[in-house]
């Protein structure tokens, strides 16, 4: 959707924004550090809660039980959250530090394309193992877990949540994450910032996990709305913060 | 090693880079002032200047990657501004002074990202035929990482010919590599200049630009000179011959007035004589008979040849980067 309205507004290149995701995902499946942090992350955000809901007695008052099933779901939420964060902080600034930045801004591409590439690559991948993971759990929720602690969990009260805001969470993630690897000039130090900067949204999402906002149909195309407009003006920011001049000069402008 | 081209013909008479009283300051501090010089289409055009003179920071400015603050420019048919940018782009290759590889990529895999970014038809052909230009195909499937600096550079040439660049942009191209590599950076140069490429090369390596460049301008924030190298050394030296004897002559003044066009002579230190004449080839047979004459014994005559170092050095005498 982002690419269709990117290309359709502004005569961007798919091919291009094609060439720089598909390079992207080649270049983290080989760099160790991202590939085993994109593994293990999500399986460790996984652990708690499918070993809460399995500890979760069935005797347990219900606002109980309503907060140790949002606490779990907490958890998962956390996977889209913080997993793109790892990649879409490096996405720049390791670039630079590895000198492959410049060759790159001698191109065509233009910034928005090359940002959307890159976005894309963290996107995807998230969706994927954030989704994945979630249906895991919901494996675990249907066949572990008593049936009373089961049927909250599969209720539309969690579920939906759970997949409206993983990519809403994806999305402000990566953007934050790029947008912070735009201004640094450090990876290790734009990944412990991006990793904070993706987590305010996590504050509203708590309120559907702990049922203080019950979902429901219009609020699922409103929050969908939300997120389409949350990514597109997070995209033209970032674009604005990426200045090829600092970026190729250090920041000597 | 062969290139082929399938690039559209420049226009004719029309320069590949204009560029008049271009200026570029961080700030506080200048970059380049005031530089103005063009490049014809198919000409090697040697950028030379000590570290901090403001070579890199052209090459950036006229490749679109950095606003001038002031001056024009034209790259290849285009006035450099900031919505000609992607179109700029599209028609000339820079190669930085570090090739910027993807080291866990293949060779083919860095290849083909740049060809996406260019959007080319037909990318694994010239994929192909540019790993051919730079004697790599053979190894078009080892990972970045496993190639010697030589090699890398030579990757970092065949992704610069990818698009077939009217203006290719060459920083420093044979930094850091050792003879061998240097001279393989330089044979494929030869190539291109063959074959009718603009080059615009920026090197600190006199005897490379001596040997690769139709004309040279030489920089250090200002543009000091642009011409030929045999140009520069006649607008800066005054023609001499040098001549040496077995002893001291016992009247030089004798011989400098038998000289045809002598304006004054010296004496080195390490006991040559120094003629300043207008033309050398005329005044050697004379200076020899004169010298036998006055009872000398001649051990050399030679017109004095002055390298593109002393017209360098002649013009470049500050130490840019400890003052900025």
């Amino acid at each position: 959707m982002m690419l269709v309205v990117g290309v359709l507004k502004m005569n961007l290149s798919a091919a291009r924004i094609r060439a720089v995701a598909r390079k992207e995902v080649r270049d983290y499946r080989r760099n160790k550090f991202i590939a085993t942090t994109m593994a293990i992350m999500p399986l460790m955000f996984m652990i708690a809660p499918v070993v809460t809901i399995f500890a979760l007695p069935a005797s347990m008052p219900a606002d109980k039980l309503d907060t140790g099933i949002g606490v779990s779901m907490l958890y998962l939420m956390l996977i889209p959250a913080l997993v793109p964060a790892v990649v879409s902080s490096y996405a720049v600034v390791g670039e630079r530090e590895q000198g492959t930045l410049e060759p790159v801004l001698t191109t065509p591409v233009r910034r928005e394309e090359l940002l959307l590439g890159k976005a894309l690559a963290a996107f995807v991948p998230t969706l994927a193992i954030s989704y994945a993971m979630f249906g895991v759990f919901l494996i675990f929720a249907a066949t572990v877990a008593h049936p009373n602690v089961s049927a909250d969990v599969f209720h539309t009260s969690r579920v939906l949540p759970q997949l409206l805001f993983t990519p809403l969470l994806a999305g402000w993630s990566i953007w934050a994450g790029i947008a912070v690897s735009t201004r640094t000039s450090d990876v290790r130090v734009a990944q412990q910032l991006g990793s904070l900067a993706s987590l305010p949204p996590l504050a509203v999402t708590s309120l559907f996990g702990f049922g203080v906002i019950k979902p429901s149909l219009g609020l699922a195309v409103v929050l969908g709305l939300a997120l389409l407009v949350i990514d597109l003006l997070a995209w033209k920011a970032v674009s604005a913060l990426f200045d090829r001049e600092r970026l190729v000069t250090g920041g000597k402008a | 090693m062969t290139v082929t081209s399938d690039r559209a013909a420049p226009v004719p008479g029309s320069a590949a880079i204009v560029v008049e009283g271009l200026t570029k300051r961080f700030a506080a501090r200048t970059a380049f002032e005031d530089v103005t010089f063009s490049v014809e289409h198919g000409e090697v055009f040697g950028f030379l200047g000590p570290n901090g003179a403001g070579k890199t920071s052209t090459v950036r400015t006229l490749g679109t990657l950095i606003a001038p603050t002031s001056g024009r420019a034209t790259v290849a048919g285009l006035t450099l501004r900031a919505d000609n940018g992607v179109e700029i782009r599209r028609r000339i290759s820079v190669m930085p002074e570090s090739p910027g590889l993807y080291l866990r990529l293949s060779v083919a895999e860095n290849l083909a990202y740049f060809a996406g970014l260019y959007e080319l038809s037909d990318a694994r052909g010239r994929i192909e035929r540019a790993l051919r230009a730079v004697n790599l195909a053979e190894r078009a499937d080892d990972p970045c990482r496993s190639l010697s600096k030589g090699l890398r550079q030579r990757v970092g040439l065949a992704r610069a010919l990818l698009n077939d660049p009217q203006v290719l942009f060459l920083d420093e191209p044979t930094s850091g590599l050792d003879p061998v590599a240097a001279r393989e950076v330089h044979e494929l140069i030869d190539e291109l200049r063959k074959r009718g490429v603009t080059i615009f090369l920026t090197t600190h390596r006199l005897a490379e630009a001596e040997r690769l460049c139709d004309r040279v301008g030489i920089m250090n924030t200002t543009l000091r000179m642009v011409g030929r190298p045999d140009e520069l050394r006649e607008k800066l030296f005054t023609k001499s011959l040098e001549i040496r004897t077995r002893d001291p002559l016992p009247d030089p003044e004798r011989l400098l007035a038998a000289l045809p066009g002598a304006e004054g002579w010296h004496r080195n230190q390490d006991g040559t004589y120094v003629f300043a004449v207008a033309d050398p080839e005329l005044a050697a047979p004379e200076a020899a008979r004169a010298v036998v004459a006055a009872g000398g014994d001649l051990l050399s005559l030679s017109p004095t040849r002055h390298s593109l170092e002393d017209v360098y050095l002649q013009l470049i005498d500050t130490d840019v980067e400890a003052q900025s």
